[in-house]
């Protein structure tokens, strides 16, 4: 494969500005949950609401999400430098912490789902766990493409010329990641204060 | 080392002007340190009384984090321009969204179901 293959004549590569293509519209995927959510605010049909939130823990899981940008980032440079072994290493890294926000997910919604918030209970309840579980699922994709690309770099299938790859998994990590930014003040900080 | 195109890179992307002031790993970390320091003065709003200016300092604070992530680890501010208005453009409709939303709700009386 030549470096003229994917030049266009936007003078720009086809798949990274397809992965932005991508991004912007998955805006308008999440603007409809958290619209929904933020209408729904009230409409707990009597249940539970916002009060099963449990702040001090979201944050910390929050933390550990943000922080997997900076170990994102990290590899991407590290496979700019043409360091494979280091790239490697921080890809794991960021593997890992998404795990564990993901492993903090499910722990949250079984705590929620056990002091009885049931998707089916409320639109409140329907929009919270629609909202934040497809955020979950595109974490788990986005996990899912980390470990692809730490197997075929390991394989040699991704060489240390092809940062692109690295910049495109990045690319939809942090917007995992801003999205997440969004969420975590919109569905769980501001509706707190608020209540309070 | 060659100067030459990487097989991912085309041409014109490196000629980007802007494309050599790329943060190096020690901006990596600093970005993420203020992140961090965003992150507790958003949470300390659950613990401490902010009064009236709670929600708007916290939709100041993640304004600032979304653009911080966006803008240097997403290297929107040192990438090509239409990527940036790519995003925004699909974040600017998803605002709409929801202001067409919430128009319906009120103009609805309150009932979406």
């Amino acid at each position: 494969m030549s470096a003229v293959a994917h030049e266009t004549s936007l003078g720009l590569d086809n798949r990274k500005l397809a992965m932005w293509t991508f991004l912007g519209s998955e805006f308008l995927f999440f603007g409809a949950f958290v619209s929904a959510y933020l209408l729904y605010l009230d409409r707990t049909a009597g249940g539970v609401g916002i009060e099963v939130f449990d702040i001090p823990f979201t944050s910390i899981s929050s933390f550990v999400l943000l922080m997997s940008s900076l170990t994102m980032v990290l590899a991407h440079h590290a496979h700019t430098k043409g360091d494979m072994r280091r790239m490697r290493m921080w890809i794991l890294a960021t593997a890992g912490q998404g795990a564990v926000f993901l492993g903090g997910q499910v722990f949250e919604f079984t705590v929620f789902y056990r002091e009885g918030l049931v998707a089916t209970q409320s639109p409140f309840a329907s929009s919270f766990y629609y909202l934040a579980g497809f955020h979950g699922i595109h974490v788990f994709v986005g996990i899912l493409m980390l470990l692809g690309l730490y197997s075929l770099s390991l394989t040699g299938k991704v060489k240390p010329n092809q940062d692109l790859k690295t910049e495109m998994i990045g690319l939809y990590w942090h917007f995992v990641d801003i999205i997440w930014v969004v969420i975590f003040t919109v569905v769980y900080l501001i509706p707190e204060l608020a209540m309070t | 080392m060659s100067t030459a195109p990487t097989q991912d890179s085309p041409p014109s992307e490196l000629e980007n002007p802007r494309r050599g002031h790329h943060p190096t790993p020690r901006d990596y970390v600093r970005i993420a340190l203020i992140l961090a320091v965003l992150t507790a003065l958003e949470v300390s709003t659950y613990f401490f009384e902010f009064g009236p200016l709670g929600i708007p300092v916290l939709i100041v604070l993640m304004i600032v984090k979304f653009l911080m992530v966006a803008g240097f680890f997403m290297h929107l501010r040192f990438d090509v321009p239409l990527y940036t208005k790519l995003l925004y453009t699909g974040l600017f409709f998803a605002l709409v969204l929801y202001a067409i939303t919430l128009a319906v709700l009120v103009l609805d009386g309150g009932e979406l179901l």
